[in-house]
């Protein structure tokens, strides 16, 4: 950004960070195209990002994260550990709630992916989403992401009434408690330690979840 | 991470023979431990046999009472599988205690059988390790060997089985079936499915090249009260330090019978039939209790910072017998 321009940028954190990385390594903004290298095994694959149909070439080694990120330019899922570890690149394969970073993108022909920026109706937040505004459920907001989507996804699991480790009758769904959350979030890490308040948003969401 | 083929098999024989038939090729289902492990160049394999799209993915009763689970059931699937919960409920909570949401979503039943340990010398390529690099040496010997296992070890390697799931299906004397590249198919016991690291602790199971498990198979549930207790650093998403997983039937303070095996202590899931005969007819004391841990404990070593699991094994055993056999 030089002095002439002067006042404010029109442009997104995200935006500038792209713009100045490509530019000092490629010397040209080319969002969504990742390259493959010449001479290693590639292959297309077809599925389904938020809704919209999508059909890549990519590097056999691509995970589903890297696709979505660097392909597809979907940077909502976030890569922390890049081993399944922090859960910030939590999405919903078919409903169910996954690590991206630990799945390959070419065996997902013909799945469904759904990410943070699939959750919300247009300008309609997810409850879950508005939540974790409401109560403040984030300090950096780098894990929130994956917080989010793994949220949606555990009130999904605890709705067809599966058990978890802290459940103590196994015969019946249980309420969700906060140790019931905590136990079923505990594949995400906060690095901040905003676990109290996202918590109370998923509580919220769960309202009487019982 | 390497280069790799990939392709999708169409059938169990078709992914044997395909797995058998090129060198430095896998299976991969969930792909949560192969993928972790192939980013760290710790696996490298050259083509990938995915499986994913098998129809071995249901949940059956057997006509014998019993219950046979394929080989891509999702570790939560199983784990909420009503019939799991009502008749082989260490088995649920063994499934539920271990790794995280997300992971059990992914993670199926034989992969689950056939991960690799979380020893840190074999995760790490710099450090010599005979598990990864048969004869480089164990630098768990005289390293950082606070998880490691302390039953079954030998002098070439000291790495702890990791898995939870492995442990019930242990206790509850589970059946491995496989099918071959030639196409027929066996059933190996779970006892006879592992292999003790001796001088080659490569060789992790009895699985011939190619050879492709299809189901785990349980017999009809036994009597008593299930029980997995794990004992860990964290509350919750962490490996076993010691873990118990017990089926117990005790009737006016005299132990009928007792079916024990155990987890994060053993090289694999560790089961010790002279315990069992000892508690058999046993009165629910602490001296049976005792008396169990030294039969289950006998042979064991500690290398050094592990060795507070021998005594944690000893004291989990009591604890959970003395919850199986209350009245």
């Amino acid at each position: 950004m030089s002095k002439e321009t002067g006042g404010r940028v029109p442009l997104t954190r995200r935006q500038a960070l792209e713009a100045g990385a490509a530019v000092a390594i490629l010397g040209r903004v080319q969002p969504g195209a990742a390259q493959t290298t010449a001479g290693v095994p590639t292959m297309t694959v077809s599925f389904t990002v938020n809704g919209r149909p999508e059909t890549l070439t990519v590097d056999t080694r691509t995970t589903l994260l890297d696709a979505l990120r660097e392909h597809l330019d979907v940077t909502g899922p976030k890569k922390g550990c890049d081993h399944g570890q922090c859960g910030a690149c939590t999405v919903l394969l078919d409903g169910k709630r996954i690590n991206a970073c630990l799945s390959l993108a070419v065996m997902h022909e013909g799945q469904s992916v759904t990410t943070i920026e699939g959750l919300a109706q247009g300008d309609q937040l997810h409850p879950m989403q508005a939540a974790f505004v409401h109560h403040d459920g984030y300090q950096c907001g780098y894990c929130t992401p994956g917080q989010i989507v793994s949220a949606v996804g555990m009130l999904g699991e605890h709705k067809a009434g599966w058990p978890s480790y802290v459940t103590d009758d196994l015969a019946t769904g249980p309420t969700l408690s906060e140790a019931e959350i905590r136990e079923r979030m505990s594949g995400n890490l906060c690095r901040c330690s905003a676990y109290p308040n996202i918590v109370d948003a998923i509580r919220e969401v769960a309202g009487g979840a019982s | 991470m390497r280069t790799f083929t990939y392709e999708r098999a169409a059938s169990p024989q078709a992914a044997a023979q395909a797995v058998a038939g090129t060198p430095g090729a896998k299976f991969i289902a969930g792909g949560t431990n192969l993928l972790d492990l192939m980013k760290l160049e710790v696996e490298t394999p050259t083509h990938l046999v995915d499986v994913n799209r098998l129809t071995l993915a249901d949940v059956a009763d057997t006509p014998e009472g019993g219950l046979r689970i394929g080989a891509l059931v999702r570790n939560s699937a199983l784990a909420a599988h009503p019939r799991v919960r009502r008749d082989y409920a260490v088995l649920s909570r063994a499934l539920l205690a271990g790794a995280s949401g997300q992971l059990r979503n992914k993670a199926t039943t034989a992969g689950n059988l056939l991960q690799r340990t979380r020893c840190l010398y074999f995760y790490d390529t710099s450090k010599p390790c005979n598990k990864r690099a048969p004869g480089s040496g164990c630098s768990a010997l005289q390293g950082f060997n606070r998880m490691h296992a302390v039953l079954g070890t030998s002098e070439d390697c000291i790495a702890a089985h990791p898995s939870d799931m492995a442990v019930a299906m242990r206790a509850l004397d589970a059946t491995v079936e496989t099918v071959r590249p030639d196409g027929t198919e066996r059933a190996i016991p779970i006892g006879a499915f592992y292999r003790l690291p001796g001088n080659t602790p490569n060789v992790e199971t009895a699985l011939a090249s190619g050879e492709m498990i299809t189901a785990v198979t349980l017999p009809p549930p036994p009597p008593g009260r299930q029980v997995y207790r794990k004992v860990r650093d964290r509350a919750s998403y962490a490996f076993a330090l010691v873990s118990v997983a017990a089926v117990v039937q005790a009737v006016g303070g005299k132990i009928r019978s007792a079916k024990l095996a155990f987890g994060g202590v053993g090289a694999q899931p560790w089961r010790v039939p002279a315990a069992e005969a000892a508690l058999q007819g046993a009165t629910a004391d602490p001296a049976a209790f005792d008396a169990a841990a030294d039969a289950v404990l006998a042979g064991g070593r500690g290398y050094g910072h592990n060795d507070f699991k021998l005594p944690l094994a000893r004291r989990t055993l009591a604890a959970v017998l003395a919850g199986t056999t209350r009245a």
